[in-house]
């Protein structure tokens, strides 16, 4: 039997089912791995290796009492640590929440417990997943596997990093303007961002609640799939969650069959500001589809260009009043300020978000706050909810004449860290191509293209109408195959080994 | 900076010479809902601090709002029955601001979206001319659905404010409990009677909104709580509803705060223009700020000062979908609204024959529902009036609460006093036994027939006992007998009063007048 950190979430099932594996196993196989490099890699904030361990064992005798379980029971998993879950801390990347065990678990979370995968851990975030890098988390960096000197992309840089380099054989993410998607396709592999309210956000600590999504992060397009079957459905904890059967996600990407399929290329969204290489993978697999027998036409979606702009109105905005409720008085970090005796809670309050949050999250509050001012938010909110609007409607119209968008996930591979922690609308710039999907409540998937320069990944974006996250899985299971037998192999069979520094 | 200085006031009539009073009135009322408007937490009153909490109603990270659908009803059914137009399509709306009992440190509210607006509630004053009533129409702007912020509690401080506590104890039990805030539109015209209207309006609000049984509207638990605007102009004649005075703008308005009783809105707005027109004839500006009311003394305080540069950067709630109430749902909704409480006195009135001065007297003392369902258990209306404004009425007052919650701790029914009233009219009680069985049974002795059986109480029927009782009479007062031979009838009462003694009570005075008058040979 091959290295169960090596294998694809549907192959550890099968092998469960057949009995050639124990998810015991599997899972210390995995906090083997994680004891292994994590120390190199630091996509985990916190590792549960004894509840993990217990909830493998406890699968392993229901499964021996005949049981019939889940078919991704016994596969572990890795948790976002945006996510609340009892009996692990869960901190959201911010010094804000250090220690805090949540008396509840996020609905994700109660269905993966309550289909039977157990939880390795949490994972590393940009602070309250506010960034493009994980530059930002306050617990320090998540190494990008293919090069320890790069950024994973973020704000999930942590789950994409941890399945990267086979800590995890999924985790789960969420995405609020790219989060899933970005790093996934910076470290070759697999996400997706579901419709928006296709995954309950009950319990995923908010940025932006009209653009924030759960999903899955994966290897591979099925074990992308599986893992989206299990975190969704409609939540009654979560009034924005559609009521409505899943998509068949996994059916789709067991399908892989785009023949006769409209592939639309958004005009805006290649060629210009997109690095050649990347540019030039795209390119391939887009031949790749319509050597699958899909059919391209171009499509336009003019509004895209105001997207970034819209983008960091609306979410500062509603990040402001998300993150008001951090004020030391029923939990989290509390700090008195300097010099005051007996201070009043408004001096606490004060002097506590001074200390708890990082930079980027007082920008974006500051931003949102300035931008919801009265006299102001007509320019600002207002205008950036009517470029929604807009946006939302060249996503109709180019779904009329396309049965799918494509374009590259993100417009260059990894950078260095610091390249662009002073630059903010650098940083920014980077999410041009995911953003869209979250101002229009779109599904949006991004899988590896190959490498572009550097030897780093490139990602493939794969953008569908609402509901229809199915497509996503044909289209996208559809060219995995061809680049898979191009490269002869998974595309992170070519990332270089990292070093074994402790323990195995 | 908050101050407890005594301000200068001056006399009422006095400033009514030279100023006008325009009111606005916030009310805010929480709902009777079984649960919190967010969330699954019970809204019971009194519970130990913090034990009606969950993640949502605490704001713990992650946690998110669902709509109580209840709510939302109830918040229709208040907007129809104040005769307002219904939103098709609503949002709520977050205001921020921070405080440390609002959890999330924004309240779930509405702003630009209400579900209700552009309303009216008449409501009965004094008439100018000095006699009788008239209607005065306020106008209703909004009435929006929002939530509860947590209590705090000062402690250490004298004033039990904020200012000199030594540390503040917040619980989250009322947090999340659903409010619906009714806003009128400014209330001009009403001169000298301003507050007359202010105290009528709030109780026929209260009234009505008693009569939709969508809250238990106690002002004392907090349940109903009042904020009063006011602000003065100069006059312009004699006529506050002349279009000279209604032209004239608007003055510098006060907050007054949680005014929490029908006499004192009444005092509130009395002693506010009283300060307002103090400060305005010794050449100073009204404050735009809250103030706070003090029941004890009648007077109000400076609180914060208040600016139209407040900001609460409203925006819509994006964790709620928009309220979009089918037109189907808001007839069926306004179809099954209760009878107006003004229009079913004025039924009632003619239903039950009764004086406006009884009329009167029955709604002061809240026992319109306990006579309607005494008529309807078969007593007659004037007997049903008489006895629950007797001893029941007399018990609840020294008891301080009003009949109806009295007659529910004591035990007593409508039924109980149909029951009485028709243990009269069978004849086998008189008033005066009628009386005791009452006492017995708001003793909780028991139904009206037990409580006669126990004590004994019932009118003899046997006529031979009664004319030997009225021989014995006759014969021990022969001067009075002659009288009432002679034609003086009247003098039959004295007569009467013995019978009744003999027989220790339980005799029937009509019988016993008919025997005296028959063997005196006098036709009654």
């Amino acid at each position: 039997m091959s290295d169960p950190t090596r294998m694809t979430a549907a192959a550890l099932a099968d092998a469960l089912a057949s009995g050639d594996l124990s998810s015991e196993q599997i899972t210390r196989a995995h906090l083997d791995r994680i004891q292994g490099v994590d120390e190199q890699v630091g996509a985990y904030l916190h590792v549960a290796g004894e509840s993990a361990l217990a909830e493998a064992r406890e699968i392993d005798d229901r499964r021996a009492k005949g049981e019939d379980l889940h078919r991704l029971a016994g596969v572990p998993i890795a948790v976002k640590d945006v996510m609340t879950t009892t009996g692990m801390p869960t901190t959201a990347g911010s010094k804000m929440l250090e220690g805090w065990v949540p008396p509840y678990d996020a609905t994700i979370v109660a269905k993966l417990k309550a289909a039977g995968l157990p939880i390795l851990g949490k994972t590393n975030m940009d602070e309250f997943a506010m960034g493009s890098s994980t530059e930002h988390s306050a617990y320090g960096l998540t190494r990008n596997p293919w090069d320890l000197e790069r950024i994973p992309g973020g704000s999930g840089g942590g789950s994409s990093a941890a399945v990267a380099s086979w800590q995890a054989p999924l985790a789960t993410g969420t995405d609020t303007g790219g989060s899933i998607r970005q790093p996934a396709a910076l470290t070759g592999s697999v996400g997706v961002k579901p419709t928006y309210g296709g995954v309950s956000r009950y319990g995923m600590i908010a940025m932006a609640s009209s653009l924030d999504q759960g999903g899955p992060c994966a290897r591979t397009v099925l074990d992308t799939a599986l893992l989206h079957e299990v975190m969704a459905g409609h939540d009654p904890l979560d009034s924005t969650s559609i009521d409505q059967p899943v998509p068949d996600v996994v059916g789709a990407a067991q399908r892989a069959d785009v023949k006769g399929l409209r592939i639309g290329i958004v005009k805006e969204l290649t060629g210009e500001g997109f690095s050649p290489l990347v540019q030039a993978r795209f390119d391939e697999s887009v031949q790749h589809l319509v050597d699958a027998g899909a059919e391209v036409v171009e499509v336009s979606c003019p509004n895209f260009v105001h997207a970034l702009g819209a983008y960091y109105l609306i979410m500062p905005s509603e990040a402001s009043s998300n993150l008001a409720r951090f004020d030391a008085m029923r939990y989290g970090l509390r700090v008195s300020p300097d010099g005051i005796d007996a201070p009043s809670a408004e001096q606490v309050m004060a002097a506590s978000r001074d200390a708890g949050f990082g930079d980027e999250v007082k920008r974006r509050i500051i931003l949102g706050t300035y931008a919801l001012s009265s006299g102001y938010y007509d320019a600002y909110y207002g205008s950036a909810q009517k470029v929604r609007r807009l946006i939302a409607d060249d996503f109709a119209a180019a779904f009329g004449s396309a049965d799918v968008l494509v374009s590259p996930t993100a417009p260059t591979t990894a950078f260095r860290f610091g390249d662009k922690t002073d630059d903010p609308m650098a940083m920014y710039r980077g999410d041009i191509a995911t953003i869209p999907a979250n101002l229009a409540g779109v599904p949006g998937m991004s899988l590896p293209s190959g490498l572009a320069e550097d030897g780093l990944p490139a990602g493939f974006q794969i953008l569908a109408p609402a509901m229809a996250d199915d497509r996503l899985y044909t289209v996208g299971a559809a060219l995995e195959q061809r680049l898979v037998s191009a490269w002869g192999g998974h595309l992170l069979e070519q990332a270089p080994e990292l070093a074994i520094t402790k323990g195995a | 900076m908050a101050t407890t200085t005594t301000d200068d006031v001056l006399g009422y009539d006095e400033a009514l010479t030279t100023f006008d009073p325009v009111m606005g009135l916030e009310v805010h009322v929480e709902l009777g809902t079984r649960t919190k408007m967010f969330c699954g937490c019970a809204t019971e009153f009194g519970a130990e601090p913090n034990t009606q909490v969950c993640p949502v109603c605490l704001g713990l990270p992650g946690a998110l709002p669902v709509v109580n659908e209840i709510g939302v009803e109830s918040a229709i059914r208040m907007g129809l029955a104040l005769n307002c137009s219904i939103a098709q399509w609503c949002r709520f709306a977050r205001k921020n601001y921070f405080y440390p009992d609002m959890p999330k440190n924004f309240q779930t509210s509405q702003y630009d979206e209400p579900i209700a607006f552009d309303g009216y509630l008449d409501v009965e004053i004094p008439a100018a001319t000095g006699e009788g009533t008239e209607i005065f129409r306020v106008e209703i702007e909004r009435a929006h659905m929002e939530e509860d912020t947590g209590k705090s509690l000062h402690v250490g401080g004298a004033t039990g404010r904020i200012q000199g506590a030594e540390y503040s104890l917040v619980d989250f039990n009322r947090a999340g409990i659903p409010l619906i805030e009714i806003v009128t539109r400014p209330i001009a015209g009403a001169g000298e009677r301003a507050p007359e209207v202010a105290k009528a309006f709030v109780g026929a609000l209260r009234d009505l909104l008693r009569s939709l049984e969508v809250s238990d509207l106690k002002m004392e638990q907090g349940s109903m709580r009042c904020d009063v605007n006011l602000s003065l102009r100069a006059k312009a004649g004699d006529d506050p509803t002349s279009p000279e005075q209604l032209a004239v703008p608007l003055g510098t308005r006060s907050e007054t705060k949680n005014v929490n009783s029908l006499r004192s809105v009444e005092r509130a707005v009395r002693y506010e223009v009283c300060r307002h027109a103090a400060v305005l004839t010794s050449g100073g500006s009204v404050l735009q700020e809250t103030r706070h009311w003090h029941e004890d003394t009648g007077v109000t305080t400076s609180g914060r000062e208040k600016s139209d540069a407040d900001d609460y950067r409203y925006f819509p709630e994006p964790d709620l979908v928009p309220v979009a109430p089918s037109r189907e749902w808001v007839e069926e909704l306004r179809s099954a609204l209760p009878e107006p409480p003004a229009l079913r006195r004025k039924r009632l009135l003619g239903e039950w024959g009764f004086s406006g001065l009884e009329m009167r007297d029955v709604i002061n003392a809240g026992a319109i529902e306990l006579i309607e369902a005494t008529v309807a258990a078969g007593a007659k209306a004037q007997s049903a009036r008489k006895w629950w404004l007797a001893e029941p009425s007399r018990r609840a007052n020294t008891e301080g609460v009003d009949l109806a919650t009295y007659a529910e701790q004591v035990g007593i029914t409508p039924e109980h006093v149909a029951e009485l009233e028709s243990l009269i009219v069978a004849g086998r009680l008189n008033d005066k036994m009628a009386r005791q069985v009452l006492e017995g049974v708001l003793d909780g002795e028991g139904a009206p027939t037990v409580v006669a059986d126990a004590r004994g109480l019932e009118l003899v029927q046997d006529d031979g006992a009664l004319e030997a009782a009225v021989d014995t009479v006759i014969a021990a007062n022969p001067d009075v007998a002659d009288k009432i031979r002679g034609g003086k009838v009247q003098a039959a009462g004295a007569l009467i009063g013995q019978v009744m003694k003999e027989m220790k009570g339980q005799a029937d005075a009509d019988k016993a007048r008919a025997i005296i008058l028959t063997k005196l040979g006098v036709e009654g």
